[in-house]
């Protein structure tokens, strides 16, 4: 039995009419990459939304590590939890430099939500300086530290964001179609980097369009269509189902 | 030694850049004097509206919230200036503390508030705050504010601690740190002290983990919260010490002249605040400073210039062309020197929205820019 780190129980949640999730069970488990998949309209951002506290839903619970309730938190307790998220459009700090954009997710890990101390000198924070140039390094920016974030590529900036995320060292880190609007050439990059950061043993969830993305990185595949999810397994196990290439791909060969 | 002392100064070591700000402030009396802005008044408005903007900054520049009410903080802390020269005692320091801490108290108030809403809709419920006070304090506080005739010392207050020690001396009493009177040049030195203080420790803001937090959260409010930082209590603790930092303003105008009235809570007030931050440069540490210079110069010695001034001016030249200069010239200097401000503004919003410091640092860049070249084709030749 391995340790789950976000459980998802009986969630419903309608928006007028529009069933938009319907009784979804999932269970998170820790130190798999569970990527979510689906078409447009299944649901994707909505589920994501319930699991940062972002959206009530109807009925149901969603839990982190093993108790403590996510709904109707705040965005900034939940990140204190250990949850962190990559948006589907990159939110960065585009007037500071890449090097600030960094330290401040630590600040918070380190300070908590709020933190009265006006006089502590920026220049005597070596360790969280050093700290984020490490994390810079590790996605290949460190030669840009003091760079205005916001004179980023798009892909740049999704790395940056990646970084900011991945300084906190969350126990679970959401990502939000973290290829989304990218040429090939960055979506490769960031396959790289993905593949590369799954060593770790972070806990991951990934919404992605790609289908390459998704095969190349992850452990564990749920697909979600018209609000519920038909089927999860491996990638090996999604990719010879019938059900998923009827609902999903239209019945073609993966 | 010369490179030595060119490293030293770009370093900007927080000592370096407080002795060089010392130097710089208490040295005014000096570099002041060849352009007419050396005297008394004028010295102190500089340093006292300096201490405003500074404050201003630090919740403007920092957090990106527009305030429009910040002159309620300079009324305020004359109010309670006042107040503690009439029940304790003469000596500023008391007043100094009180108003700050009076002032600090209603920022609470009214940041707690305001800060539910941003953008748009911050400013307006700050503007309609100072509205509030501005008319209450010609109504409902007139026992506090007295009217519109203004607070003012008078011959039997009580000033229960200067009373205790020594029997109250014939006429109206001054205002004095330890002795030392408050008039003149020594009430400008004190405020001078006041400011580098007070600049000193919005540089400690500026380069601290806090003072970047608050610029995060101009730059994406949204990331923020999602980084895990509560965003409100970091706005409202920044809304109260601007205030703070007004009502010290204020209380140090009280000190120069004991006398307060409810048309320091104008929202023009408050308007020149923020013009004066712009002008100088939102966001940087000297900016506020400069645009508070240029516009206090521009009010007190740019609107005595009148026509025998520039015909004097312009006597170098035929009488025709002194003329034509003359009526050229005079709409922009004498009473109308809101024309010479009104340009200036608009040339700088348009041209350097960073304000006089983006012009700076785009000089110093272009030199640095130029100067690099001038090596590499010493290199070359070489």
């Amino acid at each position: 039995m391995t340790d789950t780190v976000l459980r998802i129980s009986n969630v419903n949640k309608a928006f007028g009419g529009l069933q938009a999730l319907s009784d979804i069970n999932l269970n998170i488990e820790k130190g798999k990459v569970h990527a979510i998949i689906g078409p447009n309209g299944a649901g994707k951002s909505t589920l994501l939304n319930v699991c940062v506290g972002l959206l009530t839903p109807d009925s149901g619970t969603v839990t982190f590590n093993g108790g403590t309730n996510v709904i109707g938190k705040s965005p900034h307790e939940i990140n204190q939890m250990g949850l962190a998220r990559v948006f589907q459009t990159p939110e960065i700090f585009p007037d500071l430099s890449l090097l600030d954009n960094v330290m401040i997710p630590a600040f918070a890990k380190r300070d908590g939500a709020f933190h009265f101390k006006l006089f502590q000198s920026l220049s005597g924070e070596t360790k969280i300086t050093q700290e984020a140039t490490e994390i810079l390094a590790s996605v290949g920016m460190d030669d840009k530290l003091n760079v205005i974030a916001g004179s980023l590529s798009r892909g740049d900036k999704r790395r940056l964001e990646l970084a900011m995320c991945l300084i906190q060292r969350p126990h679970l880190l959401l990502l939000d179609e973290p290829t989304a609007g990218m040429a090939r050439h960055d979506t490769n990059k960031t396959i790289e980097l993905l593949k590369k950061i799954k060593e770790d043993g972070m806990t991951k969830i990934i919404i992605e369009h790609d289908m390459h993305v998704v095969f190349s990185v992850a452990d564990t595949i749920s697909v979600l269509a018209q609000g519920a999810i038909i089927a999860s397994g491996t990638p090996d196990e999604i990719r010879g189902n019938p059900v998923v290439q009827e609902a999903y791909l239209g019945g073609a060969e993966l | 030694m010369m490179k030595q002392l060119m490293n030293l100064l770009k370093k900007q070591s927080d000592l370096t850049t407080i002795l060089m700000f010392a130097a710089g402030v208490l040295t005014m009396p000096i570099w002041l004097d060849p352009i007419g802005a050396n005297y008394p008044d004028l010295l102190q408005k500089f340093v006292i509206f300096g201490i405003f903007a500074v404050g201003y900054n630090i919740l403007f520049g920092l957090t990106g919230y527009l305030s429009f009410g910040h002159a309620v903080f300079l009324g305020v802390g004359s109010y309670a200036a006042v107040w503690s020269f009439k029940l304790l005692t003469m000596n500023v320091l008391p007043a100094i503390l009180f108003a700050t801490l009076i002032s600090g108290l209603i920022a609470a108030a009214i940041g707690f508030v305001s800060m539910r809403r941003s953008g748009i809709y911050f400013s307006i419920l700050t503007l309609a705050f100072a509205q509030m006070f501005y008319n209450l304090a010609y109504s409902v506080l007139i026992p506090i504010t007295n009217g519109e005739t203004g607070l003012q010392l008078r011959m039997h207050d009580p000033r229960i601690i200067d009373n205790y020690f020594s029997d109250p001396l014939p006429g109206l009493p001054s205002t004095d740190f330890f002795g030392m009177s408050m008039n003149g040049y020594s009430g400008f030195y004190f405020c001078a002290v006041v400011l580098i203080l007070a600049f000193y420790i919005a540089m400690k803001i500026f380069r601290s983990p806090f003072g970047m937090k608050l610029k995060a959260i101009k730059s994406n409010q949204h990331r923020m919260r999602y980084t895990g930082s509560d965003t409100r209590p970091y706005l409202i603790t920044a809304f109260i010490i601007s205030g703070m930092f007004a009502g010290l303003a204020g209380a140090l105008l009280a000190v120069t002249d004991p006398l307060a009235g409810a048309e320091r809570m104008q929202w023009t007030a408050s308007g020149e605040v923020i013009l004066m931050t712009i002008l100088g440069g939102v966001g940087t540490l000297y900016g506020p400073l400069l645009g508070v210079g240029i516009i206090k110069y521009l009010e007190n010695i740019f609107s005595t210039i009148n026509e025998s001034v520039l015909q004097q001016f312009f006597s170098f030249l035929p009488q025709w062309g002194e003329n034509i200069m003359v009526s050229v010239v005079s709409p922009f200097v004498g009473e109308g020197w809101h024309l010479t401000l009104g340009v200036l503004f608009m040339i700088i919003i348009i041209f350097l929205p960073g304000g006089l410091m983006e012009g700076f640092s785009r000089i110093q860049k272009r030199y640095r820019k130029a100067k690099i070249k001038d090596n590499q084709s010493d290199s070359t030749k070489e």
